[in-house]
């Protein structure tokens, strides 16, 4: 009975966080539903849909930017995380360390900082024209606009690998070299399987995001390139009148992300949510 | 005798972070021998048995397979396979690709591998479990496919890190027994690690212990057990009294303010030694007919026997025997020439005392889980 | 093989701190420029003190991020209790499936969603400006509390079940057993749960963006301020925050680490 009790208790402490969750949580994807499906006044309409074809290239770039910039992430991360744990300890907690140092610092500055590096007559354009070369294009353009997402969420990429892969179990390793594997073996065969966890949570952290953000694309691609989030971003500001529409967007955005974590967490195997972070 | 060593361990020192953890050991290990490594946590057995497989390299000495100076060898070149203390299976592989992992780094025709497996399996009775995940093993069962995972390689040896410590008493025994089974039947070398000395005495041809990076005797499980070198090894191994003596001449010895008869010789007229009496060797007479006698202070029912304590001038005997006695009785003992065993003072004289306390081998079985690096 | 990956762990390094080297460097900028290099002064340090916007941001952001942190840890830390003593298989996974949305979706939907919020309730309530300091407050809570309570769950799962009974056992009351035998054990996962809602709150840009009305965060007025010209002083401010985290963040370290060798020496 007691026991019984207890529990009832224990449960009961979380009733502050579930009316939380549920007003704060579910009820706004709800009121963002409820702008979706209707029209200024009020009305059920799905003339907001209609709309949607004018964005189509916003969602299509997005896509793309944030594809190119993922991958780009996870090649640059994968290597660089193995290397961390090869590394002595002490050392391995510095790098970490220096790893985490630029999440914690303001990202709209570093962003803005690529404009002091890359302007046309900014530190690397200065340099290059001593040395005889012109001021080459750097900023305003596609490329740079991956770089800055590539930059900005490389920190997300490296921690869940990097964490992943420092807690296989030392013995597993040795006991393929054991059998007989040699370093590339290793790698590939025990490793790498491995670590697909720590590889799932990375590409997710870094892919909502890039597909999402909306001031890397303002300061780095000089507004030639609106993404979603600037589309998201620029109808909300313009006011009431374009909640409606926004809030579409807003709906298929989260859709897409929904429908991507669901695919990744299939790969990731059957472990309980264990992806997640 | 050189060409039946397969494996020589000459001079092996190594230190981690400056504390030494083998101290110029030197090993000799003969081809299909079941040899075991026993010793306290600490004491360097899993560090020795790294440095055959190739996870550890030594700071100095040599290290020779089959006359074959192997100290740059890399692990995955060596021909010795290994059972590691937790079993190491790869959680990601199933039982079928756990067991095939090393043939398929050879890259074996695909029915070789699956015959091999099928072999192993059924060696270990696991046949029918292919398809299981390694998580959804119990722990004999994982076991089981660690053994098969490191015989499928055709090793000439099977190096076993305390690869029973997790199973429990019942299974443990089996094991046991299997594990020797295979070993015969396989005819190749097995090096197995234990701090547990029944484990030890029980499976193995030669016994090899170990304290504080040194090997403290090679021997036979009797040699070892009867013939106890210094005083670690006769507390280590079974339950003794270590008392201090003094040789007489030889065949006679003193202890206990009293003089035998012993089966030893080759000491010095005079010279201090330790002297071990096995529990199970004394025998309880009347006060009148003892050699030495005392007064029972604890008596404890172990089931097939007796255990105990007697005070003879202040030292605590531990005393095995059948038949019953009461605390405060008073009782001689007697103890034939053969029960006396005598060993040359060593560093460790003194230090393991009479039975007044509960010695420390309880804590020696109990750390299983921090075992040494 | 080691000389490679040694000039790789560079290069990338060297990629994460040149924006970062570039601000510390203008921050000391005489000019007002920042990317043409004048010569060296601490002027745009000492303007700061009188920068009333940047200084009351920054007020602004400590407020929240404390407020923000103490109240989602306390009602996070209970919620993972609570969840942990859920039997349910299927009312578990459904409270963490909604726990996870805030941590899962874009930030902007979440943002926009918050802000739809407090507008229709605005209006529903007939109020000009419902936008202000108790919306990012309530943003910020809701956005910090799944990383409290996944910081805090797997410390529950690893601790023993029994711990409470025993506390019991011995005489606490269930409320005595809580916080004498439960939070203790726990504390760890409860003080890393805080330091990062404490840090994502600092470092909040977009959904405070939405939610915030007039009550303006160090990030929305560096916003602002990037809409505009950067000058140095954003730099220097940044520099400030930057070597504050950094030297705490060598100072935990290196107590993690004396702790950690302590431990090993026990041994």
């Amino acid at each position: 009975m007691r026991r019984n009790h207890t529990t009832i208790g224990r449960r009961l402490i979380a009733a502050p966080y579930l009316v939380w969750a549920a007003i704060f949580i579910v009820v706004p994807l709800f009121i963002m539903l409820y702008y979706a499906l209707t029209d200024d006044n009020g009305v059920f309409s799905l003339a907001n849909f209609a709309t949607l074809g004018r964005y189509k290239n916003a969602f299509l770039v997005s896509i793309l930017y944030a594809l190119i910039s993922t991958v780009i992430t996870l090649v640059i991360a994968y290597p660089l995380a193995y290397i961390m744990t090869k590394m002595p300890i002490s050392t391995q907690r510095f790098l970490l360390i220096l790893v985490m140092l630029p999440m914690w610092t303001n990202f709209l500055i570093r962003t803005y900082s690529w404009i002091s590096l890359l302007s046309n007559t900014g530190i690397i354009n200065t340099l290059l024209s001593k040395i005889g070369i012109g001021p080459l294009k750097l900023i305003n353009r596609p490329g740079t606009v991956i770089l800055g997402m590539v930059y900005d969420y490389m920190p997300y990429m490296i921690l869940p690998i990097y964490t992943v892969m420092s807690k296989i179990d030392r013995s597993l390793t040795q006991a393929a070299e054991d059998l007989g594997a040699n370093r590339t073996h290793v790698l590939r065969k025990v490793v790498f399987p491995l670590s697909l966890p720590g590889v799932i949570s990375g590409i997710t952290m870094v892919f909502v995001p890039s597909i999402s953000t909306f001031y890397i694309s303002q300061k780095l691609g000089g507004n030639k390139t609106m993404l979603i989030g600037d589309v998201i971003e620029y109808l909300f500001n313009l006011g009431p009148d374009y909640y409606h529409v926004a809030s579409v967007i807003s709906m298929i955005l989260t859709v897409m992300i929904l429908v991507c974590l669901f695919v990744m967490n299939r790969f990731s195997g059957d472990d309980e949510g264990g992806a997640i972070l | 005798m050189e060409k039946n060593n397969l494996i020589e361990l000459k001079n092996v020192t190594l230190a981690f972070e400056g504390e030494t953890v083998l101290d110029r050991l030197n090993l000799e290990i003969r081809d299909k021998e079941f040899i075991t490594l026993l010793g306290p946590s600490g004491c360097g057995k899993t560090t020795t048995l790294g440095i055959i497989a190739g996870f550890l390299e030594p700071e100095e000495g040599d290290v020779f397979f089959d006359g074959k100076r192997i100290n740059d060898v890399p692990a995955y070149k060596r021909q010795v396979n290994t059972i590691f203390q937790r079993y190491a299976l790869f959680p990601h592989l199933n039982v079928y690709e756990n067991i095939a992992f090393g043939l398929r780094i050879r890259k074996l025709p695909e029915n070789e591998i699956h015959e091999k497996v099928t072999e192993m399996l059924r060696l270990v009775n696991m046949t029918g479990l292919e398809k299981r995940k390694i998580n959804h093993l119990s722990g004999g069962q994982q076991q089981r496919v660690a053994i098969a995972r490191a015989l499928a390689n055709n090793p000439r040896v099977l190096l076993l890190d305390e690869p029973l410590a997790a199973l429990d008493l019942m299974l443990r025994k089996d094991m046991q027994n299997e594990l020797k089974k295979i070993q015969k039947q396989l005819g190749i070398t097995f090096i197995f690690v234990t701090h547990d000395q029944e484990e030890a005495l029980s499976m193995s041809d030669r016994v090899v212990v170990m304290d504080n990076g040194r090997i403290q005797q090679i021997g036979t499980p009797k040699d070892i057990y009867n013939e106890p070198t210094n005083a670690f090894v006769a507390d280590f191994i079974g339950e003794s009294n270590i008392l201090d003596g003094c040789m007489i001449q030889d065949y006679e010895a003193e202890f206990s303010g009293k003089r035998f008869a012993c089966l030893d010789s080759g000491f010095a007229p005079g010279q201090k030694v330790d002297v071990v009496v096995r529990p199970e060797d004394v025998d309880i007479v009347p006060v009148e007919q003892g050699m030495l006698s005392g007064i029972v202070t604890s008596v404890t029912f172990l089931g097939v026997h007796y255990e105990i304590i007697v005070d003879i001038g202040g030292f605590k005997w531990m005393i095995q025997t059948t038949d019953e006695h009461h605390i405060d009785e008073t009782v001689g003992l007697i103890i034939e020439p053969d029960a006396i065993h005598i060993m040359h003072k060593s560093e460790y004289s003194g230090r393991y005392g009479d039975y007044s306390t509960y010695s420390d081998e309880i804590d020696h079985l109990s750390d299983v889980e921090e075992d040494e690096k | 093989m080691k000389t490679l990956s040694r000039i790789y762990l560079m290069l990338v390094m060297v990629f994460l701190y040149a924006p970062i080297a570039v601000m510390i460097v203008f921050s000391f900028n005489s000019g007002s420029s920042v990317w043409v290099f004048e010569g060296l002064s601490f002027d745009w340090y000492k303007e700061l003190v009188f920068n009333s916007e940047m200084l009351g941001a920054l007020e602004h952001t400590l407020i929240i991020a404390v407020l923000s942190a103490v109240i989602s840890t306390v009602i996070g830390t209970a919620a993972a209790v609570g969840i942990t003593a859920l039997r349910h298989k299927i009312s578990k996974s459904l409270v963490m499936s909604v726990c996870n949305i805030p941590m899962m979706n874009a930030d902007i939907v979440t943002g926009v969603s918050l802000m739809l919020l407090f507008i229709f309730f605005g209006r529903l309530f007939g109020l000009t400006e419902s936008l202000g300091f108790f919306t990012v407050l309530i943003a910020h809570v809701t956005f910090n509390l799944p990383y409290v309570i996944l910081s805090v769950l797997p410390k529950l799962k690893t601790t023993d079940a029994n711990l409470p009974q025993a506390a019991m056992d011995l005489g606490c009351t269930p409320t005595q057993a809580f916080f004498k035998v439960v939070v203790p054990s726990i504390s760890s996962g409860i003080l890393t749960g805080f330091i990062m809602a404490f840090t994502l709150s600092l470092d909040d840009f977009v959904i405070s963006y939405f939610t915030c009305g007039h009550y303006q965060t160090l990030p929305i007025v560096i916003y602002n301020m990037t809409k505009r010209t950067v000058k140095p002083d954003t730099y220097a401010l940044s520099t400030l925050i930057f070597i504050s985290v950094f030297v705490l963040m060598i100072l935990y370290n290196s107590v993690q680490g004396r702790s950690e060798k302590k431990r090993g020496e026990s041994r």
